[in-house]
């Protein structure tokens, strides 16, 4: 289990980033200082400017705005996959009848990359919020979906005949062994998820083109990416993945840890 | 040979026990999966007494689990009847029991819900049944459960103790509904024998204070010979007895039987018998393979 980082784990955390931005600022300063261009490396802006590029956002609305837009859609999307699939994967997992019936379509739509829909999405949706929202469901929908049902089905007969020998009603068994039998699965599902969201959702932007073109603020921090890709910033396309690198790690650790604290049977001592 | 009760019983229990009669009419289970009919139990009739510590010996998969999910209400019969006490539990025009609390299951593996605590399992069956409200059946389950010595474990997942220590719970969990029948598929199967002769001697003192019938599935005859009234070794499948030993050495007993010259005796009179199951069995699992 993922426990806070101490002593040593948090020492050779820092030792493996520093590392890696040394490397990466002598990659990018290969020319001046070893007289020839490292290939790939050598064409990246070196992290000291990306560091200089960065604080001076730090103060610029357009990037925050950025941020938040995109925390705000994955966040939509994300929960509104929570909501709707959950109970979807359990009437799928207990129902014959219902896994008969939206299983097969289910199957042919999952394989479908989110990104498929980015069109379709857009001309359905009344508005490009909402078309980037829904692509960015879909990307949590499946894998939480698939999870739940996986996790109800793997909950050990012998729980199920012994909460009925014991003198459990249906609804007892479902409240007191699908339930509980399925968050584990469930964290797995969202702390997965949470990833799929991150990668739809700046794709969407890029492709959708952020909501406001006008001013290329506004559109999230995949619109912000191409934005800068598009004007020759280049620092500026490292500020915004390494934002979303962040943003990713953080939304997944809040999740593993609510995820931990649900199943508190899962710790180990 | 005689299947009803022998005339050991009287004298090695104090009689107070008057429900757990479990009657075994002729009972056959056929298996029918994609067509390939298979005879798991062969027109089995055992008769088990109140308060009787039954143990069923034969070789791995001969189909004593089958029996005992029909008793337990997991599974349908073919044909035959089982009984408790007077109540038809399954029978002609009701293939499957209803599972229920005066039958509860002790499993092989052990099914305590790993996402409760120790103290939540324990007193689960009562909650469920609306007999006892959560603080009186709590009140109950660290009672029973200081009666059998694992006071100090009621806060623990099931998956920070010991299986020998979860299996002892889940005993006392099933004896919390008040059983008047506990049914025991191998539970110590999965022990090393140290443990088990641990589990062998706490299985008999709950039993001594709480004397319900006892349907012991097992494949160690040691085991069986040692808590049982009677011991009913199996034909490998088809299913059915082929031969009961009536255990008479007295209850209680201790580890002290083990070396009894009577008890080396009941070994050497059923042994062969049990052998020569499992080299059937083994020999059907060897022409399948």
């Amino acid at each position: 289990m993922i426990r806070a980082a101490r002593g040593p784990t948090l020492r050779r955390g820092i030792v493996s980033i520093a590392v890696f931005l040394v490397l990466w600022e002598i990659g990018s300063n290969s020319k001046a200082w070893l007289g020839f261009t490292i290939p790939l490396v050598g064409a990246i802006p070196a992290p000291s400017d990306v560091v200089v590029v960065w604080a001076s956002l730090l103060h610029d609305g357009g990037y925050w705005q950025s941020c938040f837009l995109s925390v705000l859609r994955v966040l939509a999307g994300f929960f509104a996959a929570m909501i709707i699939g959950i109970p979807f994967g359990l009437a799928l997992a207990i129902n014959r009848t219902a896994y008969a019936t939206w299983f097969p379509t289910f199957e042919v739509l999952r394989p479908i990359p989110p990104l498929a829909w980015v069109p379709a999405s857009i001309i359905f949706w009344p508005t490009q919020e909402l078309s980037i929202t829904f692509v960015t469901f879909l990307g949590a929908f499946f894998t939480i979906v698939l999870n739940v049902i996986g996790g109800a089905r793997s909950i050990d007969v012998r729980y199920f005949q012994a909460a009925r020998s014991m003198g459990s009603s249906s609804f007892d068994i479902f409240r007191r062994i699908i339930l509980p039998g399925v968050l584990p699965s469930i964290a797995v599902g969202a702390a997965v998820g949470m990833g799929i969201t991150w990668n739809v959702v700046v794709a969407a932007e890029m492709i959708s083109g952020g909501a406001s073109q006008a001013t290329g603020a506004g559109g999230g921090l995949g619109f912000f990416i191409w934005n800068s890709y598009v004007g020759g910033s280049y620092p500026q396309i490292v500020v915004g993945m390494i934002s979303i690198g962040i943003a990713g790690y953080l939304s997944s650790e809040l999740l593993r840890k609510l995820g931990q604290r649900i199943t508190p049977w899962l710790r180990t001592h | 040979m005689s299947l009803a009760w022998g005339k050991v019983t009287g004298e090695s229990r104090n009689g107070a026990v008057e429900k757990g009669a479990i009657r075994i009419d002729d009972v056959v289970k056929v298996y029918d999966p994609d067509g390939a009919a298979v005879l798991a139990v062969d027109h089995c009739t055992l008769e088990i007494q109140p308060g009787e510590i039954c143990m069923i010996v034969g070789p791995s998969g001969c189909g004593k689990t089958t029996l005992l999910n029909a008793i337990a209400g997991f599974h349908s019969l073919t044909s035959g009847a089982i009984y408790l006490d007077d109540e038809m539990l399954c029978g002609p025009g009701k293939p499957t029991a209803n599972p229920g609390p005066d039958r509860v299951v002790v499993f092989q593996n052990g099914a305590l819900f790993p996402w409760k605590t120790i103290l939540d399992n324990v007193s689960f069956g009562p909650v469920m049944q609306g007999r006892l409200d959560r603080k009186a059946a709590n009140e109950k389950a660290r009672q029973m459960m200081s009666d059998a010595g694992l006071s100090g474990t009621e806060d623990n997942y099931p998956g920070e103790l010991s299986s020998g220590v979860r299996r002892r719970v889940e005993i006392v969990r099933a004896l919390m509904n008040d059983p008047k029948v506990l049914l025991l598929d191998e539970p110590y199967r999965a022990l090393d024998s140290l443990t088990k002769s641990v589990m062998h001697e706490a299985l008999l003192e709950i039993y001594y204070k709480n004397r319900v019938t006892i349907f012991f599935i097992t494949h160690d005859l040691e085991e069986a010979i040692f808590l049982g009234h009677r011991v009913v070794i199996m034909t490998t499948r088809p299913c059915k007895p082929k031969k009961i030993l009536d255990v008479d050495i007295p209850h209680p007993r201790d580890y002290s039987v083990l070396t009894a010259p009577r008890f080396r005796e009941l070994m050497e009179e059923t042994i062969e018998a049990v052998h020569e199951e499992a080299r059937k069995a083994f020999e059907a699992g060897e022409r399948e393979g």
